[in-house]
């Protein structure tokens, strides 16, 4: 084997060791072991199976990642075919680092959160089966909130779904009481003349505070879809994401997932991320690509002009947005 | 037409999480379908303490709007007598 030979093998290893979920560490011939947990769920059997494998083959401690993944660090490389099977045999299955699509983060949505108003949860664990893994110019990391307090960051990353639920009322179950009123923290609603509460589409953020106010089923959710974020990331330099679509409904989630990364493999840079991309390219390319899939859901500079949106992010933040053209 | 409350409570003056602490035992040790009158500060405690309530499974009968405060009437759940 020539010298170019064994660097490729060894560029090739570190790829793949990054595929499979393993990270070097900077103790040599150990490596941290990251667990597959989309939305941060894990049954408690294969709780007690990482537990366990980081007793045995570790040093008895397990990492929380940012990204929601149980992590086991100080395994021997030497150990990893053992760790790995013993992992799988509770069903734990190895998570994945690198240039591809990782696992989906959530919060607990509308389950069991009283706040969330999306399956994040189903929705999470679903992305990551049919795309974990798949190969992209650089990570793309995904993330499903289930309100727009967006606990799991979808305005921080690459793709990000953020629940949101537009309230309506049935006026003849409404009693005046105001909860409603009093439940906006946005003054989008006010008390007419004759007693109703009336909503300013303007300022409304879509979090539906009003409706779990609302004792007497008076406002109620009219419908409920996904923010839909592109660009964002931390890191040395980082990237706020942009709003691009608004109510787009469950059923199009993997496919603004699945064009969304097509747009990036077409025009991604080697080692860029999509925020990068999409300013280099030019967002209304992205736009024009999401369209096919969101229609009328695409948000355009008007919208994003409006205090429901402008409210919704850090302050000052959207007159750096780059201009929303007519993509049609 | 309103009902004549079983039990009252004054939570004007007690901050957010505790109102709903002592709501929640207050309810805890009524019997299904008897009502709750409340008083609860505008802010916090009127955007907070309903919402609670409504989601355990409570039913609020009636709200009035008071100087800085409200005055709410709310069902307990369970059935009649639980």
């Amino acid at each position: 084997m020539t010298l170019g030979q064994a660097d490729k093998l060894v560029e090739k290893r570190a790829e793949d060791l990054k595929a499979g979920g393993l990270i070097p560490q900077r103790q040599k011939g150990k490596i941290t072991i990251r667990c597959k947990a989309p939305g941060g769920r894990v049954t408690a059997e294969r709780l007690e199976r990482i537990a366990v494998v980081a007793r045995k083959y570790g040093s008895g401690v397990v990492h929380l990642s940012v990204r929601q993944s149980p992590e086991i660090p100080y395994v021997e490389l030497a150990d990893l075919d053992a760790v790995t099977r013993e992992l799988a045999e509770a069903g734990q299955e190895i998570a994945s680092c690198g240039k591809r699509f990782r696992v989906s983060t959530a919060c607990g949505g509308c389950e069991y959160n009283p706040n969330g108003w999306t399956d994040t949860q189903r929705l999470a664990l679903e992305a990551t089966e049919r795309f974990f893994g798949q190969p992209t110019p650089h990570k793309f990391k995904t993330s499903f909130s289930g309100c727009v307090r967006d606990c799991v960051r979808a305005r921080a990353a690459d793709l990000g779904f953020q629940g949101m639920v537009e309230p309506t009322l049935i006026a003849e179950n409404c009693t005046h009481c105001t909860l409603c009123v009093k439940a906006c923290q946005d003054d989008a609603l006010v008390m007419t003349a004759d007693e109703l509460p009336v909503r300013d589409e303007d300022r409304c953020i879509s979090c539906g505070d009003c409706i779990k106010a609302c004792p007497f089923d008076a406002m109620v959710a009219k419908g409920v879809g996904h923010a839909v974020y592109v660009g964002g990331k931390h890191g040395k330099h980082p990237h706020a994401a942009y709003p691009v679509a608004e109510f787009v409904p469950d059923d199009k989630v993997f496919a603004v997932i699945e064009t969304t990364m097509a747009w990036y493999r077409e025009h991604g840079g080697k080692a860029e991320r999509i925020g990068e991309t999409v300013d280099r390219v030019g967002i209304d390319s992205y736009r024009r690509a999401l369209r096919g899939i969101v229609g009328d859901a695409l948000l355009t500079a008007a919208d994003i002009a409006k205090p429901r949106w402008r409210r919704v992010l850090y302050r000052g933040l959207a007159d750096t947005f780059p201009e929303y053209g007519d993509v049609g | 037409m309103e009902r004549t409350p079983d039990a009252q409570i004054d939570l004007r003056g007690t901050p957010c999480p505790m109102n709903w602490v002592k709501l929640k035992l207050t309810l805890e040790e009524m019997g299904g379908g008897q009502v709750i009158e409340v008083v609860l500060d505008d802010g916090d405690a009127i955007r907070n303490v309903p919402r609670s309530a409504i989601a355990e499974g409570h039913r609020v009968l009636h709200v009035t709007p008071l100087e800085g405060a409200f005055r709410l009437l709310i069902e307990r759940a369970g059935a009649q007598g639980a």
